[in-house]
């Protein structure tokens, strides 16, 4: 018989450390799979946050820089500056990329540094316990808003990708969800163009990938992704938002 | 002869059981013995029944299956 689908060689074989549901062990996966299918491994550098994303590093087999909260698209700028051979990507939540890092990553968009960015968001602040993200959908219950976000007090959820379409320096931003196996292989393919967006030099690239946090929102992993496709999807509307230029399948 | 395969790694399974949703065969269930972690690990029920699709495997969170075709 042959192999269908197995473990990715880059992704380390250990077990997740994340919550039951949680979809950061599938992104990890898929950046994994597309770091093999390019044969990039051995000059990747990625760069962690802080927040439960900040633990790829203990799964994919690739070096890792980790920085201060929200600083991670800064510290991959300085490390693709000085070494630009190297593919360098950062990984973040919501909690990091949208809320203290927000002025790092519209900079970097803005000035079209050559990294690869994953923005990972599931609406709440997941490590601290479940407070309020700027990603927060209105109405939604969490700890710091146990009425349900109100936007005359709490402002509206924040569209980054979006936000980052506008820069001049974006080459590529795509938002994707991991809820069925057609989005997945669709986020994967996102996820190629990101790094061929960085490969072939064309500019800064974005992949926001929505994912649930069951353990915060208080739900079971399947009426999380079910609250996912029903909630979060129509506010955040899935495709790719910007494309620069026709950005090839293979490497050159 | 089963046609597909799939095999699940029990300590890497969570038991979040978002792969019996997708399995289109219905054919992964919830084992009633925990593993050394103390989840609840899925189970194939009847495997002549399973087609190899691999939706389950790209669904796993923890990619705690791999899958076999002939």
């Amino acid at each position: 018989m042959e192999v269908v689908f197995k473990r990715p060689r880059t992704l380390l074989k250990k077990p997740f450390t994340y919550c039951p549901g949680c979809h950061h062990g599938l992104a990890q996966r898929l950046i994994a799979e597309v770091i093999d299918e390019l044969n990039i491994a051995d000059r990747t550098i990625g760069v962690g946050p802080i927040g439960c994303s900040v633990y790829i590093y203990e799964f994919i087999d690739v070096d890792f820089v980790v920085g201060a909260h929200g600083r991670a698209p800064a510290i991959a700028t300085g490390i693709k500056r000085a070494l630009p051979d190297c593919v360098v990507f950062s990984y973040q939540g919501d909690g990091d990329i949208a809320a203290i890092g927000t002025s790092e990553i519209i900079h970097v968009a803005n000035r079209g540094e050559l990294i690869t960015a994953f923005f990972v968001n599931n609406a709440v602040f997941g490590m601290t316990g479940g407070q309020m993200a700027p990603t927060t959908l209105v109405g939604q219950k969490t700890k710091t808003t146990p009425f349900g976000r109100n936007p005359e007090v709490h402002g509206f959820p924040f569209r980054l990708g979006e936000c980052l379409s506008v820069a001049e320096g974006s080459a590529y931003i795509a938002r994707v969800a991991l809820t069925r196996p057609q989005f997945i292989r669709q986020a994967k393919e996102c996820i190629r163009k990101a790094f061929l967006a960085q490969i072939e030099q064309k500019g800064f690239a974005l992949v926001e990938i929505l994912s649930p946090c069951p353990t915060n929102w208080g739900m079971s992993p399947k009426e999380a992704v079910d609250w996912l496709e029903q909630h979060m999807i129509p506010y955040f509307p899935l495709g790719e938002l910007k494309v620069k230029e026709c950005l090839s399948r293979e490497t050159s | 002869m089963a046609r597909a395969r799939v095999i699940i790694d029990r300590e890497f399974c969570k038991g979040c059981a978002l792969c019996t949703y997708a399995c289109p065969k219905k054919i992964l269930v919830i084992s009633s013995d925990f593993n050394s972690r103390g989840y609840y690990p899925v189970t194939v029920q009847d495997v002549e029944k399973c087609i190899g699709c691999g939706f389950c495997a790209q669904v796993c969170p923890d990619v705690a299956i791999t899958v076999y075709r002939e």
